[in-house]
């Protein structure tokens, strides 16, 4: 989907280049896909190597790859630091007390409650990792220049494959290899019904798993196009006056744009411990 | 034409989403005050339970958004 919108505005991007040295005024539609054109990704440093000659490999830097190196690189500074001075004695600083209740929060109100206390002590480091890396990755995107990781499928998808991942592999880890496949299918059922169960159950892991990815691609999205909009409003009209509320309200939307990017690393988490609890701890 | 058609569909079928999803999560946050306000000590369990239901209702409403981007763009 997203080479087709790629190839879509690149070409859209040609002609209203075209249309804008041939004429002044320009048509809304190709102002909207110069706009949008944005939030598309491309590469900052090419590399045109294939490993074993794969063609379709493309492994070039791009502008959401830096980004999510930065983001795993201060979610690395920022937490080693803050382990090593949590371990003194006596008060800590600034740093330490401001990342304190994100990461307590997360313990005490998100894991501990729904896992309990061991299962969730061994399971915290992955959902910290998953809280942290999106919410540094979707606030990183709102920043003058820089881009949202997390406003591509394919980074959203893989963080939604490290929580199908785990629920199949840790599901059978921790409950018997052939115990997992019969508990997705809650006991006391007519045995003529389990045919019809077992494949819905199936199925429903992988779709929460997808619903999981497209709620945080297109919740991120949706903010950036949003406010793109209101900008391109200016563009399309041409006049100073809209320049005004058009601005108001693009920040109006960029205030709500902190607020979800908050809000969605905490649903992707919390789903993801749901799910992993209801694979690890069989419903009775 | 077609892609008159598929713009067309795309708006209808935004409008119908948000229709949705706004009465869904309407209904859910009225259901989730009214038990807040009639028993305050529960207030935190129930904000948190709200958020993540309208989470949910707002991820359906996604997949048609995505599904009327795409026609959109064709």
């Amino acid at each position: 989907m997203a080479n087709l919108l790629y190839a879509a505005t690149e070409s859209a991007q040609e002609a209203a280049e075209a249309a804008g040295h041939a004429g002044g005024a320009q048509d809304a539609g190709e102002i909207m896909k110069h706009l949008i054109a944005h939030v598309y990704d491309h590469p900052v440093i090419s590399i045109n190597w294939h490993p074993f000659g794969w063609e379709w490999l493309d492994l070039s830097v791009t502008k959401l790859t830096l980004m999510m190196w930065i983001a795993a690189a201060l979610i690395l500074i920022l937490f080693r630091s803050l382990a090593m001075l949590q371990r003194r004695e006596g008060t800590h600083g600034r740093y330490v007390n401001f990342f304190e209740p994100f990461v307590l929060y997360v313990r005490d109100e998100m894991v501990y409650p729904i896992m309990g206390k061991p299962k969730g002590r061994k399971y915290l480091p992955l959902f910290l990792t998953q809280f942290f890396f999106i919410l540094f990755a979707n606030l990183l995107g709102l920043i003058p220049y820089m881009a949202t990781a997390t406003g591509n499928l394919a980074v959203c998808g893989s963080l939604a494959a490290t929580t199908l991942v785990t629920i199949f592999f840790m599901g059978m880890a921790e409950q018997g290899l052939f115990k997992f496949w019969k508990n997705l299918v809650p006991s006391g059922m007519p045995f003529w019904l389990i045919p019809l169960l077992f494949p819905i159950e199936l199925i429903s892991i992988f779709i929460k798993c997808f619903a999981l990815t497209i709620r945080l691609f297109a919740n991120m999205t949706a903010g950036h196009i949003v406010i793109l909009t209101f900008i391109g409003l200016i563009f399309i009209f041409q006049s100073y006056l809209v320049a005004v509320p058009s601005i108001g309200f693009a920040l109006f939307i960029y205030m709500l744009e902190i607020f979800v990017g908050l809000l969605q690393a905490f649903i992707f988490t919390m789903l993801s411990i749901i799910f992993i609890n209801m694979a690890i701890h069989p419903h009775h | 034409m077609q892609g008159l058609i598929a713009h067309l569909a795309a708006g209808i079928g935004a409008a119908f989403t948000v229709i949705g999803a706004g009465y869904g999560i309407g209904r859910l946050a009225g259901s989730a005050l009214e038990g807040m306000a009639r028993q305050p000590e529960a207030a935190g369990d129930i904000r948190t339970a709200m958020i993540i239901a309208a989470a949910l209702i707002e991820g359906i409403a996604f997949f048609a958004l995505v599904i009327c981007i795409l026609l959109a763009f064709k």
